[in-house]
């Protein structure tokens, strides 16, 4: 399934001083993926496109801290 | 010239009493890929680009003056009731010292706003390419400062704010691809 979150594991050593982090994250954002905007995108209706920042859906991808209990931090 | 609406772009909350989220949201307004950055870059590079762009860089200039404004507020509503032993908690005494509460172009680490943050080259392409980067690293500074942030009224100001760099980097692309077409060359949609 497609995500604007990427991962990777950094190399690790069995005498690194804190506990390592074993998976690194890192965003794609959807404009790398649409080039030139094409025509009739679906889009969100006006009052929440305001409160989301972006008419067109494809484009909305919002950031979460993936320490941020409170909503649905995950990091995604 | 332009028009002035007393209001701001996105709705400014803060829930918590923590000026420390004003040390860090301080990046950016006065650092080196924040708000006033884009603005004078942006509003300045337009003079010297092709018309069919120009009004891109009007727009997003006028744009991140709004995007500083925001910033100016939260900075704002986390230190005006602070006081020096909380700003003092915070790692701000530096900054009481030289300016009480008020606001100043600096970063996090306190540097001064300077213009060498900027640039503007004159070759089209360049000034385009500075400008995507630009979006993307302040994209990548608001999802930092969202890490750092425990305050959830903040952080849905600050993705309102990342969401609008994702679009203006979409734009900017764009504008490269309109440069990039051949003259009397029209793309049939
Ligand atoms: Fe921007």
């Amino acid at each position: 399934m497609f995500t604007t979150r990427k991962q990777y594991e950094p190399y690790t050593s069995p005498f690194d001083p804190c506990p390592p982090i074993r998976v690194k994250t890192y965003v794609t954002a959807p404009n790398l993926y649409v080039g030139f905007q094409p025509p009739n995108l679906p889009q969100f209706p006006l009052r929440e496109a305001l409160m989301k920042g972006t008419l067109w859906q494809v484009f909305y991808d919002p950031y979460y801290s993936p320490y941020e209990t409170k909503t649905k931090g995950d990091g995604s | 010239m332009w028009i002035y609406e007393k209001k701001l772009q996105y709705p400014v909350r803060v829930s918590t009493c923590n000026p420390r989220l004003a040390k860090y949201l301080i990046e950016q307004y006065g650092g080196a890929d924040g708000e006033l950055a884009a603005a004078l870059r942006y509003l300045n590079q337009r003079y010297t680009l092709p018309p069919k762009v120009i009004g891109l860089l009007n727009d997003i200039g006028t744009e991140e003056l709004a995007h500083l404004e925001m910033i100016a507020t939260m900075v704002y509503k986390l230190t005006k009731d602070a006081t020096p032993e909380q700003l003092k908690e915070a790692g701000l005494e530096p900054h009481y010292i030289d300016h009480e509460r008020a606001l100043f172009y600096h970063n996090a680490a306190g540097v001064p706003f300077t213009a060498t943050y900027i640039q503007a080259k004159g070759d089209p392409i360049t000034d385009l390419y500075e400008d995507i980067a630009a979006e993307e690293k302040a994209r990548a500074t608001y999802q930092w400062i969202i890490n750092m942030s425990d305050d959830p009224d903040l952080n849905d100001g600050l993705r309102f704010l990342r969401e609008r760099e994702i679009i203006h980097a979409q734009r900017f692309r764009e504008a490269v691809e309109i440069l990039k077409e051949e003259r009397n060359h029209k793309k049939v949609f």
